[in-house]
């Protein structure tokens, strides 16, 4: 996130698109949801289905899924047609302007409606608001991210974020929120096959010496594979091992019988975990790790703030703190640098070789934690990011252009499938938490109640969802919350596995699966 | 800022223009007790308790609603404010339960606590007595409606916090009740459970459903530590006993969330205690997982690594790292997969 989540008090307009945060991140839905419900800020909701938020909105864009691209350019195209867009900030902190102007050019107002399906009126009421209103903030999550264009699903929201000038200032900015506890602190210190912590480059000369030096070995220079790569190396037979630490893949990867068939076809898989996970069945070895509240340490929230984790009880049986358990296995393998004795000592060790956390240690985060980049121990970390600048200098517009998603629906499979979290859910650990799940202790997939009558299912009836890859039984909730022809499913239970059916497709820079989009048939199970 | 300054219980105090005579007299170091005024919250001044006399004034004001003024002199204590404090509390305690010795919240009760300080007992008043039934209907929160003292700060957090506005107050006088719409169980209505009312109830009206009957407040030890779900990262006190972690409770110093939380941090940390937790390390062998100890494990995982390092190339071994845990086991893993293994395949779940 650019911004706090402190920032969402001061805003004046939020604009959601792609994120249900009121169930996935609910502190920060419930910020915007009082925020609105005080009269304190309007609200911009871009989603496909009419979530919470959607109800409680000023403008409610029911976009198609995976046309996040059109919306936005066709947002941007109306702001510059309008002369709404902030000249001094695009002259002052940008460049591209000239390429994007001419690329949004294109996309006309008519167009864009009969792309998304948002009615014209509404992309104007929501380009004026967005553009004319001072503090103006801009959130999304995974339902950017999670297409093939994921990357230049973001680049977008930047791009109408630095086009309006709502950028590097309270009350604005661009703020994903990131999904995990600490998906934002695994990337931070560099689990990540590019960067050591602190995003430092694994193919620079001068950081891989740092490194050699620090941790008194020779060092790889050239990139690792990321998970989808690996997968597929898995399956080709180059990859022989593989040690999952506190993941489960075969439940949350897309297209999970090529997970498994990765998994089965690898020498020796070693899982690290707290429970007997979907992706653990195929291990060799099983490392029993302890829970958050039997360690210490720390994660890092999507406001990039740094916070304590501290340990409340003993480990449970024989289980072991995570850091500890890696540290016994690099003595066993001969090597003598990782003999911690507290994660204190790891931090510090991190920090020392990270310049944006060098000013952050444990004292200093006792209390309230410290927001990153916060490179001494004098700086009272950073708010809010790009306030003079941006990373590269110059904020750089990319023209983009619309990138349909990898599978739609046809005649063979003629629904949409989208997925996500529910509010009781989160992942797959809750299911280990007896209220939560004896609340909700099964998928109920969303479907239209025109959807529902063709297939002649009531809620609480069951339909078999097939994919091109895989086919699950679910109950159905039947909800006009979802538009007709499209299913909606979270993938938090091992009993209906939804990632066996997404696609087996990725954005080609980050990588991220399309989670978001799939092709399936229906059918009801009696 | 422009300032006032007031004499409270005969101590000048300066304060910022607009500061309410409650803030002022606590910034003196006075004692005024409060129930339905909360510093995060609007401030209805309805329950009165925390009068103050104030020269020059017709009546005892409620210092949580009344501006600091130059030159006011307040007495916090004096004994007409004593006695409109009793009297209140009076009234209160004749319409409550006594059942302070299995009362959930004895230890943590403002009520419980005022009673004690100004010595007033049950009985001065009698009469009628709200008698609900209790509502345990739903899977998270115990409400009991006979210890409400309407307050309203559970229906002003949902509101106010929560955004939601799921409880207000129903019917009229003594029947004055915090109700749902339609007086409907929880259960039924669009409550979420994120149990914020429950964070800011003076008495034990709300309580946590799976604490109930495991500890005394007093036997709680709280650990203040950051959420292991979603990625706001809000914090909140893991309570433990005996070794054993029996709930969550806000702390308002949290910084993204404050006291707020929702239903899986504040309900749904059970998880640990899972029978089903993973407790000895387990080796596969013809198929099925056979316990072992620690040296058998990890001597076998670090011999097979090596093997296989050996054999096909550091490259042939990789690691998904974990969003869900700590950045100290995340820094350990990936420092193990390039300084020991010698390769860069570590990722995790950021991109999927």
């Amino acid at each position: 996130m650019t911004n706090s989540f402190e920032d969402y008090l001061n805003t004046d307009l939020f604009f959601v698109i792609g994120s249900n945060p009121t169930e996935a991140h609910p502190m920060a839905g419930a910020k915007i949801m009082s925020s609105v419900m005080s009269g304190k800020s309007k609200l911009i909701v871009a989603d496909p289905r009419r979530i919470e938020l959607a109800e409680k909105a000023d403008i409610w864009l029911q976009l198609r899924p995976g046309t996040d691209i059109p919306l936005l350019n066709g947002l941007m195209h109306i702001i510059i047609k309008e002369g709404l867009h902030d000249q001094k900030f695009i002259e002052e902190r940008t460049e591209g302007f000239e390429a994007l102007k001419a690329t949004v050019e294109k996309y006309t107002p008519a167009r864009v409606s009969e792309m998304t399906g948002v009615p014209e009126n509404l992309l104007y009421d929501a380009a004026r608001l967005y553009a004319t209103t001072a503090k103006a903030m801009l959130c999304y999550t995974l339902g950017i991210t999670e297409h093939i264009c994921g990357v230049d699903n973001v680049m977008s929201t930047a791009n109408i974020a630095m086009l309006t000038g709502h950028l590097g200032k309270e009350g604005c900015g661009v703020n994903p929120q990131r999904g995990q506890n600490n998906v934002q602190g695994a990337c931070d210190m560099g689990a990540l096959p590019n960067v050591y912590s602190g995003y430092q480059a694994v193919v620079n000369p001068d950081i891989q010496a740092k490194f050699e030096k620090a941790w008194g070995v020779k060092l790889d220079n050239k990139l690792g594979l990321t998970i989808p790569d690996m997968m597929d190396a898995a399956v080709e037979g180059k990859l022989k091992a593989m040690f999952v630490l506190g993941e489960d893949p075969v439940l949350t990867d897309p297209d999970a019988n090529h997970i498994k068939k990765a998994l089965t076809k690898m020498d020796f898989v070693v899982a690290q975990e707290i429970f007997m996970s979907e992706t653990a069945k195929y291990a060799d070895v099983i490392l029993p790790g302890a829970s958050f509240a039997e360690k210490d340490g720390t994660f890092s929230s999507s406001e990039r703030r740094v916070q304590r984790v501290r340990k409340a009880i003993e480990p449970i049986g024989d289980s072991r703190p995570d850091w500890w358990i890696i540290c016994e296995l690099a003595k066993r393998m001969g090597y003598d640098k990782m003999n911690y004795e507290s994660p204190r000592q790891i931090w510090d060790e991190m920090a020392s070789l990270s310049p944006i956390f060098a000013g952050i240690n444990y004292d200093r985060i006792e209390h309230t934690g410290l927001q990153w980049p916060c490179p001494t121990v004098e700086h009272p970390g950073t708010p809010v990011l790009h306030t003079q600048s941006f990373s590269r200098g110059k904020g750089l517009f990319k023209a983009i252009e619309h990138t349909p998603p990898a599978e739609m629906p046809d005649e063979e499979y003629p629904y949409l499938l989208s997925t996500g979290r529910i509010l009781y859910h989160y992942n797959i650990t809750t299911r280990y938490s007896s209220a939560l799940d004896a609340h909700r202790p099964e998928e109920a997939a969303m479907i239209h109640p025109a959807d529902a009558a063709t297939l002649g299912v009531c809620t609480g009836e069951k339909v078999r969802v097939t994919s091109r890859r895989g086919s699950v039984v679910t109950k159905v909730n039947v909800t006009d919350k979802v538009m007709s022809g499209m299913i909606w499913m979270s993938f938090h239970y091992k009993e209906t596995p939804t990632n066996e059916l997404t696609v087996n497709a990725f954005d080609p820079v980050s990588k991220t699966g399309e989670y978001k989009v799939a092709a399936v048939q229906l059918e009801k199970v009696v | 800022m422009p300032t006032v300054t007031l004499t409270i219980d005969g101590q000048q105090v300066t304060v910022p223009k607009g500061t309410t005579v409650l803030e002022a007299a606590w910034k003196a170091g006075s004692f005024v007790p409060t129930f339905c005024h909360d510093p995060e919250l609007t401030k209805p001044g309805a329950c009165r308790i925390c009068v103050v006399e104030i020269k020059g004034a017709r009546n005892l004001p409620a210092s949580c609603v009344t501006a600091a003024a130059e030159g006011m002199i307040v007495e916090t204590a004096s004994p007409a404010v004593i006695d409109a404090r009793k009297t209140i509390l009076e009234l209160m305690l004749d319409n409550h339960p006594e059942d302070c010795l299995t009362c959930h919240q004895a230890g943590d009760c403002k009520l419980q606590d005022y009673a004690y300080f100004y010595n007033v007992k049950p009985g001065a008043f009698g009469g009628e007595c709200k008698n609900y039934e209790i509502e345990d209907d739903n899977l998270f929160i115990v409400r009991n409606m006979n210890k409400c003292i309407l307050c309203g700060k559970c229906l002003r957090a949902c509101e106010e916090k929560q955004g939601r506005a799921v409880i207000d107050f129903a019917y009229r006088g003594f029947r004055t009740k915090v109700a749902t719409a339609l007086d409907k169980p929880l259960a039924d209505s669009v409550c979420v459970s994120c149990g914020t009312c429950v964070s800011v109830c003076p008495t034990g009206a709300l309580t946590e459903k799976a604490m109930l009957g495991s500890a005394r407040k007093w036997e709680v030890q709280k650990v203040r530590t950051t959420c292991p779900f979603c990625g706001v990262g809000c914090n909140f006190d893991l309570n433990v006993k005996g070794g054993k972690v029996i709930g969550v409770t806000s702390n308002a110093a949290a910084p993204a969330n404050g006291r707020d939380l929702c239903v899986k941090g504040r309900f749904g940390t059970d998880y640990v205690h899972s029978p089903k937790r993973l407790t000895k390390p387990l080796i596969k062998k013809n198929g099925e997982f056979v316990e072992s100890t620690w040296d058998e494990a990890l001597d076998l995982v670090a011999s097979k690594f090596g093997e296989i390092k050996t054999k096909f190339g550091s490259d042939s071994i990789a690691a998904l790292s974990s969003a869900r845990c700590t950045n100290e086991d995340n820094y350990v893993m990936q420092k193990f997969m390039r300084a020991v293994i010698g390769t860069n395949n570590v990722d995790h779940c950021a991109r999927t």
